[in-house]
């Protein structure tokens, strides 16, 4: 039973240890908090789709140190957010600036909700127009 | 009418979308250091680790940087191209060995032959940070006004050479912007 539950324990709880550094990198709780959180938001380049927090690649390992050292200086994070982006772009950043180029990625979804909403008006104003004694619309109440 | 234009008129637009996002090159990220200074650096030279190289010696030269290291693969394959261009004597090739062990690259280079004037030897992958190396192979053009001209990620060939760094190369001796 012990056992089971130790499985199960490590099942559910194992992958937080994944990936990231072998021992924390500071000891100050508010410090490897902050650290965990900035990691999250840095695109590890060599996988793309992986944050520096989850890839293994030696290019993530190499920018969590840099990571650390930059905190360990001193430097706020949005130093640290220029630090990166002035050496790798904005594609450095998990979650992309609002610019020229990404506005419609950031609109998108407003946008759609719109149209979409647009659509449904549309077809429902037309719909209700029609006469409730069509016989060949059985209307709401029928099923 | 109405009813059968807009349908395909989203279509349409769905497909110029996926169109243009199939032809893009999703691969080679644009480098922000195009037109800025390129980062200075000073490291031991893979050669001697008594002697550094700093690339500040190359200042008012127009040089092309390469990163490498003898780990990865698209080096081994552009390696040929690099021999060859550095026999052509157009530009001088400077070596960053990236992420590598000493005596690994030196085998590899003595193994291969070698294109570099000089490699800096960049154990911890440092000086890469600073250059916004993502993925060896990757090579560099720097006027001789210091600032980047170009970069390539992946193999380079004698073809790539050519059509895409040959044509800048007196504008990068000039050391116009």
């Amino acid at each position: 039973m012990k056992q089971l539950l130790l499985a199960a324990m490590l099942t559910l709880f194992g992958f937080q240890a994944l990936a990231i550094d072998k021992a924390p990198a500071f000891e100050d709780p508010v410090q490897q908090a902050r650290y965990e959180r900035l990691a999250r938001e840095l695109r590890c380049l060599q996988c793309r789709s992986e944050t520096i927090a989850d890839s293994n690649a030696q290019l993530a390992a190499d920018l969590r140190r840099q990571l650390r050292e930059l905190m360990a200086a001193g430097k706020s994070d949005q130093e640290i957010m220029q630090y990166m982006t002035d050496r790798y772009g904005d594609y450095v950043l998990y979650k992309p600036p609002v610019t020229p180029r990404t506005w419609l990625l950031w609109a998108a979804p407003v946008l759609l909700v719109i149209g979409g909403g647009l659509v449904a008006a549309i077809v429902i104003s037309r719909k209700s127009k029609l006469p409730d004694t069509d016989p060949a619309d059985p209307g709401l109440g029928a099923s | 009418m109405l009813k059968y234009l807009l349908p395909i008129g989203l279509f349409a637009v769905l497909v110029g979308f996926l169109y243009f996002g199939l032809g893009r090159d999703k691969e080679t990220l644009p480098s922000p250091l195009i037109g800025k200074a390129a980062p200075v650096f000073e490291l031991t030279r893979l050669d001697d680790p008594a002697k550094t190289f700093s690339n500040s010696e190359l200042a008012g030269k127009a040089y092309v940087l390469n990163v490498w290291g003898s780990w990865c693969v698209g080096c081994r394959q552009e390696h040929g191209a690099l021999l060859e261009i550095a026999r052509r004597g157009e530009v001088p090739i400077v070596g960053l060995n990236y992420n590598d062990e000493r005596e690994a690259a030196l085998n590899w280079l003595e193994q291969l032959g070698n294109p570099y004037v000089v490699s800096a030897f960049d154990g911890d992958g440092r000086v890469g940070i600073d250059w916004g190396v993502y993925g060896a192979p990757e090579t560099f053009l720097v006027g001789a006004n210091g600032k980047v001209i170009k970069k390539h990620v992946a193999p380079i060939t004698v073809e790539i050479w050519e059509q895409e760094f040959v044509p800048l190369l007196s504008q990068a001796k000039a050391g116009s912007p």
